[in-house]
This record gives C-alpha cells, sequence and structure tokens, in this order.
C-alpha cells in the first residue's frame, strides 16, 4: 500500500477525487446563491441553515476545506515535480500545436481560484466567524440577504468576482472531463461525459457571474 | 532550398550545450529530414568540424531510434510520423529551423542531439513480458480465440515503438502514454492476464523511479505520437493500476 500512496497515479487520482468532490459542492453552492434572485427569504433561510446547522457546520465544512486543502496542496506539489521531470527548459516548445491552452495551465487558472478563495473565505467565512463567535451576536435569521447583495456593491469586488468565475470556467473545462480519464473511464461514453462536463463548466461559473451581476445593478436601496 | 538551422551542441552529459547556427541551401523538398541533417554533416566534415551527432537506425519508421525536438515537436510538425519520415517540403525556403534533443530529466543527453533513453528499457524490463511454457510443448498463440475489438486494441498498443516523443511533447515528460501501451498490450490479451496484477505495478513503479512526470491528461502525446497511440491505453493502465492495488 506504501507503493501506492506515493505513485504518480495514486496522486493523480487524489486530485480527480477531490476536484470531483468540489465540483458536486459547487452544485450546491451556486444552487443556493441563485435562490437569492429567486426569493431573498429562501436564501436567508438556506444560509441560514448551512450556517447554523450541527450537521454542517462540523461535518460538511471541515470535510470542504480538507478536500480543498489535498486539491490544491496536491496541486501545487504535483506542478513542481512535472517541473522537476524537465530541468533542462526547451528553447522552443509549441505547446499550443497539440494540446490546449486550458489543459496545459491548469496551475494558472488554479492559483487565480485559488487567491479568490482566500478573499471570499475573508469576505464570508471570516465575517461569519467574527459574528457568530467573537462578537456572539445572537442568531439573526433574515440577515444573509442583505449582507450579501451589499458585498456586490463595490466594483472592484464585482469585477474580479467575474474574473475568478471565468477562470473557474477554465479550469472546470479541462478538469471535470479528465478527471474521468484519470480513474479510468475512458469508453464509448466519454464523448457524452465531455459534452456534458463542457456544459457544466460554463453553466455553474456563468450562474455565479449572473447572481453577482444582479447583485451589483439591483442594491438595496435603504 | 536555403535554411538556418540552429542546433543544440552538447559534448557530453556533464557540459553546458549551447546553439549553433547552420546557415544550409540546396536542399530539396523531397530529402528527409535526416538526409538534409547528413548534408550538413558531410559539409562539417570536410571543413575539418565534428558532426552534429543525432540518433537513428531504420529510416523507415519503425524502430523507434530517431528523436528530436524540431521547431518545438517532437518528430516536427507533421502527423504520425517519425523524424526520418518527415520531408523537408513541409519547410519553405528561408526557414529558420530549431533542433534540440528530447528534453526530460529521464532522458540525460549523451551528446548533441542524442539522448539516452534507457529508461524505457528499464520500464519494460519491470514487466513488459508473459509467462510461455517453452518446454516442447509450447501452445500456438493462435489457438486461442480471442475477440476481434481486444485482439486489434492490443495490436494498436504493440505499435508502440519506444520512441519518447510522447515524453518529449508532454510539458511535463511524463511516460504514460509508452507505459500504459506497454501495459495494454499484454493486459488485453488472454496470455498477458497472468502476470497482470505485478506487470501493471512494477511498470508504474520503474516509471515513477525513473524521474519522469505526472500526467495532466493534456493529450500532448496522443497527438505527436508517430504510432497514433490513444489516450485510451492510459485509462486502462489506470483502471488496471488500480485494480492492481486493491488486489495487493
Ligand atoms: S507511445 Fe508513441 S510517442 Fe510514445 S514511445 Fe510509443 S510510439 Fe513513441
Ligand atoms: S530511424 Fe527508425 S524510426 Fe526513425
Amino acid at each position: 500500500m506504501s507503493g501506492f500512496a506515493k505513485s504518480s497515479i495514486a496522486r493523480k487520482v487524489v486530485m480527480a477525487l477531490s476536484g470531483l468532490f468540489l465540483v458536486i459542492f459547487l452544485a450546491l453552492h451556486v444552487t443556493i446563491n441563485f435562490t437569492s434572485v429567486l426569493s431573498p427569504d429562501t436564501f436567508n433561510a438556506w444560509s441560514h441553515f448551512m450556517g447554523y446547522n450541527l450537521l454542517v457546520q462540523y461535518l460538511m465544512q471541515p470535510i470542504l476545506v480538507a478536500g480543498v486543502v489535498v486539491h490544491f496542496v496536491m496541486g501545487i506539489a504535483l506542478e513542481i515535480q512535472n517541473r522537476q521531470a524537465r530541468s533542462i527548459r526547451y528553447a522552443r516548445y509549441n505547446g499550443g500545436a497539440n494540446a490546449p491552452w486550458v489543459s496545459r495551465n491548469m496551475i494558472i487558472t488554479g492559483l487565480v481560484v485559488l487567491a479568490f478563495l482566500g478573499l471570499h473565505m475573508y469576505d464570508f467565512w471570516a465575517h461569519e466567524m467574527v459574528y457568530k463567535y467573537l462578537e456572539a451576536n445572537p442568531e439573526d435569521p433574515t440577515r444573509y440577504y442583505g449582507e450579501t447583495v451589499e458585498k456586490f456593491h463595490p466594483i472592484w469586488r464585482t469585477g474580479l468576482y467575474v474574473v475568478a468565475f471565468v477562470l473557474l470556467a477554465l479550469h472546470l473545462w479541462h478538469g471535470f472531463a479528465s478527471s474521468f480519464q484519470t480513474m479510468g473511464i475512458n469508453n464509448k461514453y466519454s464523448a457524452a461525459i465531455r459534452s456534458f462536463t463542457r456544459l457544466y463548466a460554463i453553466v455553474v461559473p456563468l450562474l455565479f457571474i449572473i447572481v453577482a451581476l444582479y447583485h451589483h445593478f439591483n442594491p438595496i436601496t435603504h | 532550398m536555403k535554411l538556418l538551422l540552429k542546433i543544440w551542441r552538447q559534448q557530453n552529459a556533464s557540459s553546458k550545450g549551447k546553439f549553433v547556427d547552420y546557415p544550409i541551401s540546396g536542399i530539396e523538398g523531397d530529402m528527409s529530414f535526416l538526409e538534409m541533417l547528413d548534408v550538413l554533416n558531410q559539409q562539417l566534415i570536410d571543413k575539418g568540424e565534428e558532426p552534429v551527432v543525432f540518433d537513428h537506425d531504420c529510416r523507415e519508421g519503425i524502430c523507434g531510434t530517431c528523436s528530436l525536438q524540431i521547431n518545438g515537436e517532437p518528430h516536427g510538425p507533421d502527423r504520425l510520423i517519425t523524424t526520418c519520415q518527415l520531408h523537408m517540403r513541409m519547410f519553405k525556403d528561408g526557414d529558420t529551423i530549431v533542433i534540440e534533443p528530447f528534453r526530460a530529466k529521464a532522458f540525460p543527453v549523451i551528446k548533441d542531439l542524442m539522448v539516452d533513453r534507457s529508461a524505457f528499457d528499464r520500464i519494460q524490463q519491470a514487466g513488459g513480458y508473459i509467462s510461455v511454457n517453452t518446454s516442447g510443448n509450447t501452445v500456438d498463440a493462435n489457438t486461442i480465440p480471442i475477440e476481434k475489438t481486444k485482439a486489434d486494441d492490443a495490436f494498436n498498443a504493440a505499435a508502440c515503438i519506444g520512441c519518447g516523443a510522447c515524453v518529449a511533447a508532454c510539458k511535463n515528460a511524463s511516460a504514460m502514454l509508452f507505459t500504459s501501451a506497454k501495459v495494454s498490450q499484454f493486459a488485453l490479451l488472454p496470455q498477458g492476464r497472468v502476470e497482470a496484477t505485478q506487470r501493471v505495478l512494477s511498470m508504474v513503479r520503474q516509471m515513477d523511479l525513473e524521474g519522469f512526470g505526472n500526467c495532466t491528461n493534456t493529450g500532448a502525446c496522443e497527438v505527436e505520437c508517430p504510432k497514433g497511440i490513444s489516450l485510451e491505453n492510459i485509462a486502462r493502465m489506470n483502471r488496471e493500476y488500480l485494480m492492481a492495488s486493491v488486489k495487493g
């Protein structure tokens, strides 16, 4: 088993499985976000549930954090190893001739998404921690909608949000389909899987962007 | 045709190499790329200079000995061919052609454009074989019925000539396409199932030990492979490897 854990294939499988887990999480996240466009009350109810349900807080949230950490730590470790595998670079390397840009630049799209995640954690998660534990504010199931819409007020944040999700789309475009190949799934269903993953890679980030733009252009007037 | 060749020259594995410019003229479109290098080498010999060292043997795309990264692509800009099958008609008068060795930590330069690909031999030795009873009652392989699609897939995998273009093309210098072809050609056939578990574990371990990078599914290898080895083989090897790891 120790040989397995150290092998290149096992590491790729870890990337694929953590990636697939995050893909599923994105679907849940975007669904809740989108309710904020449809109904502030539904959005508040879901946000409150996610913020105070014990199962979500003490089981799902740690698993999610672990999934993110494993995915990016392993991704960076593999990138370093891959660079070392060609210590002398080519003077001329025509990468575009044989592989799409997105597949060759997962580290760039991934690092941008990671940087955005830092901002996102500061904006929402750190804010929740301060609100709930440091200031020990009472539960207020109606505050989420207003707070969220407020966040999209500054153009810089909305802009960063849009850019990050475009890069996430590029990351998913290669990564989602790629995880099936890594898991050994390459058969008569692969074309259908690829179409589905590419549709997903466009639709999910697009919905996040639509939510952000919607709130930016429809601020709450006090 | 008149061309400017920028060729990597390196005395030996430990010395630092550099590009040297060689203007060349009188090149015909019908010449192969290696014939063009032969012309250059003859000129260098006539001038008392050291000829450029490059690998070649069959010169008909079957042995896998020729290599070369040509203008940023292994085996040059054409598809499904080796460097020895590349014709100069793929280039235009006045072109500059950058010629480098295949670059990977696991393929150290021996001299100039010649690299040491014995890492591939060691991967093969780790498991690229089957046990056959040779004690007088050897059974003819063709007496075992094999599904046509499986036989075709095994044959296609076995078409790999071990040239190393997959490693050279991959941004990670990964040897997954080569190794997966060698695993697949046996894994698909009943004769290969006997050692299947140990084979994939050993070959992947050796591949990792040699210092190749990790596959990120860019697909560059498949595009550059002169024998059209498919990425399906990599998926098959991943499957074989996961199953073998579970079995122990
Ligand atoms: S898989 Fe293709 S590119 Fe790689 S060694 Fe075999 S023939 Fe050459
Ligand atoms: S010299 Fe044999 S394949 Fe090119």
